[in-house]
């Protein structure tokens, strides 16, 4: 298993050959040699610590075993689908039968019951951390655009963002999860309370380098822009659609940039918590489950919640592309 | 003839279900067995309602889910539904129409106590130690870890729990003090003058803590005392059959509001419980099998489908290799397990008093009211009548309720050899050698 020995250049090679690769192979393949070494090189090291590392849950998992587990999981999804199927099968004949007994009753096709499945979950924590992503955003910018425009509202809601953007998921998930449940108290609730909570604690958390970011980015506009629209007396709004925006635009990218990593993370540890469903969620019932294939169930999952953060990532990027004039501060 | 008109009156008189799409929460273990197996059997779908069912994190968050709400109700401890109408803890009216199971907890400690127990425990002819083993040879461990200034740290699951309660009465019965609560002066610990300090771990993460070294032993539900064998990193010393036979354990939890807004449905729910019990104890114990392959899914208790074989089908293995004949290791229906008896309620009330988290002194009649707030066997017996009448188990499966007065005939066995009767509730808290009595407080 550990016999792959990445060592391609050994020094008896001839030195031609080597010349070679180096003026001409090595420049078209640097970008994806690079990245397959460190790939392989941390598939080693795993390797090797995954032999090594025998806990009281039972051996840390190799890749050979998540992957395993990466088809168990899809075996189990495409498992339930077909229970629910069976599931809407029974309720439509017992729907009829109720009607038949009582022909006033108007039929409801009602949800299935059934336990979210791994892929489930990723699609609940994806919308879960886009919507609060999006309210965060909704309020941080326009809010980041006002502290950015006057020193005296910067002055005074400068203490209250610094104050706040440190605390961490788990301290506001309490605070979110009570006043939610007190205020929104119907009984037959649209949107699940537990969507909520998940929600409200990612804007939370990811509101405040979105804010600060864009503060700072309308702040440091260029004083030859401020002037330009001091000459021809924009109105305040005009200002702001003209010139503010435009300008900050990279700043405040950065910022949702920033904030998305940063929302995706608190959406993990805020299911994982408060059992929301979603990846974090999927996480803790296998660790609480700790049956021989936890480990390596949580680790396909963190795989997948890395490769997830990954694309946001860079997708947020691509977006900043799209609508950003300095092609040159992307990185 | 006669016997499909009754029906159908039946059925006009239960009426179909307020509300029929409900949230069940649950903690991993395997006395959640009877939502697991109305779900997967269909019980719940052929009342009409359409049930999920959530793992809770811990039994805070599940009694906080129930309260607000956000769950229909839950799997719990007998000792929530009580404690949130006195108000200890959380204050809320939770009621329970159907009482889970009997038995089916441990008390493991970690391999190196056990070594250090072992010297102190009666040997059978072959070797093997004889059970049940009193906490009497556990005493001179405690002791000699006091001397040496050392705290003995243990876990229970919370601190209304059956657990609790147990550990407790195990170490008081062995002459060890588990300490005493003092709500009455923000003391919510419950290691005043411990000899054993108790502390909460919820029951999954039992094994690794011990494992850990934060505690040295803990009393929790199954399978995570068989989790700590298979995994060689503690010894189950005594199961809760061994302390009292065939005690009550956990009850289904709903609040009173519910019951009272949605009664059908809480006559209906309580009728397919009944029914998935029934069947995890049907023929001997027959369905069993079927029963942890269904529990061992991810999405209910999850754990390997061996260990939780292990108890859940009459055996227990204590140290490794030691596997013994407990076939009421886990009750869920024979013995009228799951009714909803008043003197199991007024149990736990005595033993909040006498560990102090019901501070003052009560009269006997309050114990009998705050039990009767609680424990409802008026919708149980409905709920059980109507499946008689729908010919889906027979009278004799139940109760006489014509006769019926919520309290068992006295029990006599427990550890210490103490006799219960649940209609002497202050007579019995003064019966105990350690423990608050009549007329004390601290």
């Amino acid at each position: 298993m550990a016999s792959t020995t990445p060592v391609a250049g050994t020094p008896d090679r001839s030195a031609i050959s080597l010349s070679l690769l180096r003026s001409k192979l090595l420049p078209a393949l640097k970008p994806v040699i690079a990245p397959v070494i460190g790939v392989l090189g941390f598939l080693l090291l795993w390797t090797i610590a995954s032999q090594n590392i025998n806990t009281s849950l039972g051996q840390f998992p190799n890749a050979g075993n998540v992957f395993e587990q990466f088809s168990a999981l899809y075996q189990e999804h495409a498992q339930e689908r077909e229970k629910e199927e069976a599931f809407y099968e029974r309720q439509e004949k017992r729907n009829a039968g109720r009607v038949a007994k009582d022909p006033s009753y108007v039929p409801k096709i009602r949800a299935y019951t059934g336990k979210e499945t791994f892929f489930d979950q990723i699609g609940t924590s994806l919308i879960t951390v886009m919507s609060g992503f999006l309210l965060a955003a909704i309020t941080a910018i326009p809010l980041g655009i006002a502290v950015g425009l006057s020193k005296t509202l910067n002055a005074a809601v400068n203490p209250i963002i610094q104050i706040f953007k440190p605390v961490s998921p788990l301290a506001w998930l309490p605070l979110v999860t009570m006043v939610v449940s007190a205020l929104y108290a119907t009984p037959d609730p649209m949107i699940p309370k537990a969507f909520l909570n998940s929600m409200i604690t990612v804007t939370l958390c990811c509101l405040w380098p979105m804010v600060i970011n864009t503060a700072v980015g309308v702040a440091s506009i260029d004083n030859d822009l401020n002037n330009v629209s001091k000459v021809l007396r924009l109105p305040a709004l005009k200002h702001v659609q003209k010139i503010v925006l435009p300008a900050s635009v990279p700043m405040i990218f950065t910022g949702m940039r920033l904030s998305l990593g940063v929302a995706w993370m608190v959406l993990i540890a805020a299911e994982m918590l408060a059992q929301n469903p979603g990846l974090g969620k999927f996480v803790w019932d296998e660790f609480q489950n700790g049956s021989s294939q936890s480990l390596s169930r949580i680790m396909a999952a963190v795989f997948v919640i890395g490769f997830i953060g990954f694309l946001l990532d860079r997708s947020m990027l691509q977006l900043q592309k799209l609508v950003s004039w300095d092609k040159k501060s992307l990185a | 003839m006669a016997g499909v008109t009754a029906t159908s009156t039946h059925a006009k008189e239960l009426g179909w279900p307020e509300k029929e799409e409900l949230t069940f929460g649950f903690i991993k273990l395997t006395d959640m067995a009877p939502i697991a197996i109305a779900y997967e059997k269909g019980y719940f779908e052929d009342e009409g309602l359409y049930v999920t069912i959530e793992a809770q994190a811990n039994w805070k968050v599940l009694l906080d889910g129930v309260i607000d709400g956000r769950l229909d109700g839950a799997h719990m401890l007998a000792g929530q539904p009580i404690a949130a109408s006195i108000g200890y803890g959380t204050k809320a009216n939770i009621i329970t129409p159907f009482s889970m199971d009997l038995n089916g907890n441990g008390i493991t400690v970690s391999n190196e106590i056990w070594k250090q127990m072992k010297p102190n425990i009666p040997k059978m002819a072959d070797g093997r130690p004889q059970h049940p083993i009193k906490a009497d040879a556990l005493k001179p461990v405690v002791e000699k870890y006091k001397s040496e200034g050392k705290p003995f740290n243990m876990g229970m699951v919370f601190p209304v729990s059956t657990h609790n309660y147990e550990l407790r009465y195990w170490l008081a019965a062995g002459g060890i003090n588990p300490g005493f609560y003092a709500p009455h002066k923000g003391d919510t610990s419950g290691q005043i003058d411990a000899d054993a300090l108790l502390s909460v771990t919820p029951p999954p993460q039992m094994p690794a803590t011990m494992e850990a070294g934060t505690i040295y032993g803990y009393c929790v539900g199954e399978p995570w005392n068989q989790q700590a064998v298979f995994k060689n990193i503690g010894v189950p010393v005594v199961t809760d059959y061994e302390i009292w036979k065939d005690n009550p354990e956990k009850v289904f939890g709903i609040t009173e509001a519910f019951a009272e807004k949605y009664p059908n449905t809480t006559i209906r729910l309580t009728r397919a419980l009944i029914r998935a019990a029934q069947w995890l104890d049907e023929n001997n114990n027959a369905n069993r099998p079927e029963a942890v392959k269904i529990l061992s899914q991810s999405n209910y208790v999850g754990a390997d489908y061996e260990v939780i074989a292990n108890s859940m089908t009459g055996t227990f293995e204590y140290e490794k290799g030691d596997k013994r004949p407990v076939p009421d290791f886990n009750v869920f229906f024979r013995y009228n397990a799951t009714y909803p008896y008043y003197s199991d309620a007024i149990w736990y009330l005595t033993q909040m008093r006498r560990w102090g988290q019901i501070s003052e002194d009560k009269s006997d009649e309050w114990y009998f009211e705050t039990a009767k707030k609680v424990y409802r066997p008026d919708i149980y017996e409905a709920a059980a009548k109507s499946l008689v009448a729908d010919k889906l188990a027979t009278a004799q499966d139940f109760p006489n309720f014509a006769t019926e007065d919520g309290f068992r005939s006295p029990q006599t066995h427990f550890i210490d050899g103490i006799v219960y009767s649940g209609l002497k509730p202050n007579e019995y808290i003064n019966k105990f050698s350690i423990g608050l009595k009549q007329g004390e407080t601290l």
